[in-house]
């Protein structure tokens, strides 16, 4: 076969132009990539407040120009032979006082990952808020986990029970409203802040202040998912 | 290389005449995808307009260059490069809007508007005709996802982006920002456009 029709020859093309765009590419990576990383910190850092301390106090506290200390770690849950890791934040008050935590938990939902933002009180006692920080749920039916309205049942709920899904209204205590005509995503949200709730309550003690712990490197680290290794 | 329409020709084209989705029928895929609102239906117009415009300018600089047999590996690994580049675009600086867009930006790739222009056009033609024809293409898409975009949200919501349009009392018509939503005002959509051509062509007779 002579040079001229060698599949190589014939390719060079092809092979200097994936070369050019790869290394392109590497570029705009190399740059955007700390600018994406970023975003998904910035978005739950700026939710945090509002999970521990609800709307109005979180307001206030930013009309004062005030910031809760927010630091992150990495929470490991062994059960059944698995090691789950959650990221959890725990959050202090300008004054120093510890104020509640964090927790990022993840599920499947009725479509693809349900990524979830748990707020909890100090003592890990109740639920203070909640937080979708991603689903692929279906528009107008399972969505409706993204609305206040719904997510805001999950409030005051105590962390002793299991959460409940029941259908038709008339939620009790310990139970959620089911969003008519999307269970599956109710029951998913539900059961995912059932068992982060149960993994991480009783390893939230802090006993280190937040002052020893401000470390600024330390703030905005955080594993980009939860691993679940066996 | 005869009777090869001009630069302004291709612009034209684009827009109406040969409108990617409703002559075309091109691009489908984003087209009933992302037209639930009028704010990714835009945004997905605009990356569309970016990697197509690019592509094609791409494509007809080194149109001497390609061999006939690997031309469609070039044109895929040129427009993968630039979806590549809207992609990361998006998300570093309109993260929400990129999480909501989902993998519908990555699939631009598979869009076979863009591989179609290259063939038909950019690999034949010089680069201001490959421009005019990438921008009048993209115009033509954006317009079309912008007109099923707002019958859907208008329906569905009764709002367009953030603003009510119709009544409050409106019973939002939900289907209509589901995918079976698309389909129908797509449908619709189309047939208007053809009996609207139909009642030309009988006029002119």
């Amino acid at each position: 076969m002579s040079l001229k029709n060698s599949n190589l020859v014939q390719a060079w093309l092809v092979l200097l132009l994936a070369t050019l765009f790869g290394t392109a590419l590497a570029g705009i990576q190399a740059k955007l990539g700390p600018v994406i990383e970023a975003n998904k910190v910035k978005e739950t850092m700026a939710k945090i407040p509002v999970l521990v301390l609800g709307e109005d106090l979180a307001a206030e506290l930013a009309d004062d120009n005030q910031t809760l200390t927010i630091k992150s770690r990495v929470v490991e849950v062994k059960k059944n032979g698995i090691t789950k890791f959650y990221t959890v934040y725990d959050a202090w008050l300008p004054e120093g006082k510890m104020i509640g935590h964090v927790v990022k938990a993840d599920g499947q939902g009725y479509a693809d990952k349900i990524e979830l933002l748990v707020g909890l009180d100090a003592q890990g006692k109740r639920i203070t808020g909640l937080f979708v920080l991603a689903q692929k749920e279906t528009p107008g039916l399972g969505a409706k986990i993204l609305e206040d309205a719904w997510r805001g049942q999950f409030k005051e709920k105590s962390t002793e029970k299991h959460l409940s899904v029941v259908k038709g209204g008339g939620a009790k205590e310990d139970q959620i409203d089911a969003i008519s005509g999307a269970t599956i995503s109710s029951k998913s949200v539900t059961g995912i802040v059932n068992t982060a709730v149960a993994n991480v309550a009783s390893q939230l003690e802090v006993t280190a202040g937040p002052e020893k712990n401000k470390t600024p490197a330390l703030q905005n680290k955080e594993p980009s998912k939860n691993k679940e290794r066996s | 290389m005869a009777n090869q329409p001009t630069a302004l020709e291709r612009f034209v084209q684009g827009i109406l005449p040969e409108n990617p989705v409703y002559r075309q029928l091109l691009g489908l895929c984003p087209t009933l995808a992302v037209t639930n609102g009028m704010n990714p239906a835009l945004t997905m117009a605009v990356s569309v307009a970016f990697v197509l415009v690019c592509a094609n300018v791409v494509i007809s600089l080194i149109r001497n260059l390609l061999k006939p047999h690997l031309r469609i590996v070039v044109f895929t690994l040129t427009i993968a490069t630039f979806v590549t580049v809207a992609d990361r675009v998006l998300a570093a600086y309109m993260f929400q809007m990129s999480k909501t867009l989902g993998p519908y930006i990555p699939l631009i790739i598979v869009n076979c508007l863009i591989i179609c222009r290259c063939e038909v056009c950019a690999s034949k033609q010089n680069v201001i005709t490959a421009a005019a024809d990438g921008l009048g293409q993209s115009i033509g898409f954006g317009l079309a996802l912008a007109s099923i975009a707002a019958v859907r949200e208008i329906l569905g919501t009764g709002m367009l982006m953030g603003f009510r349009v119709l009544p409050a009392g409106w019973p939002d018509w939900v289907v209509m920002v589901l995918p079976p939503g698309a389909f129908i005002t797509l449908g619709l959509l189309l047939g208007l456009v053809n009996y609207i051509d139909f009642k030309r062509e009988e006029a002119r007779k």
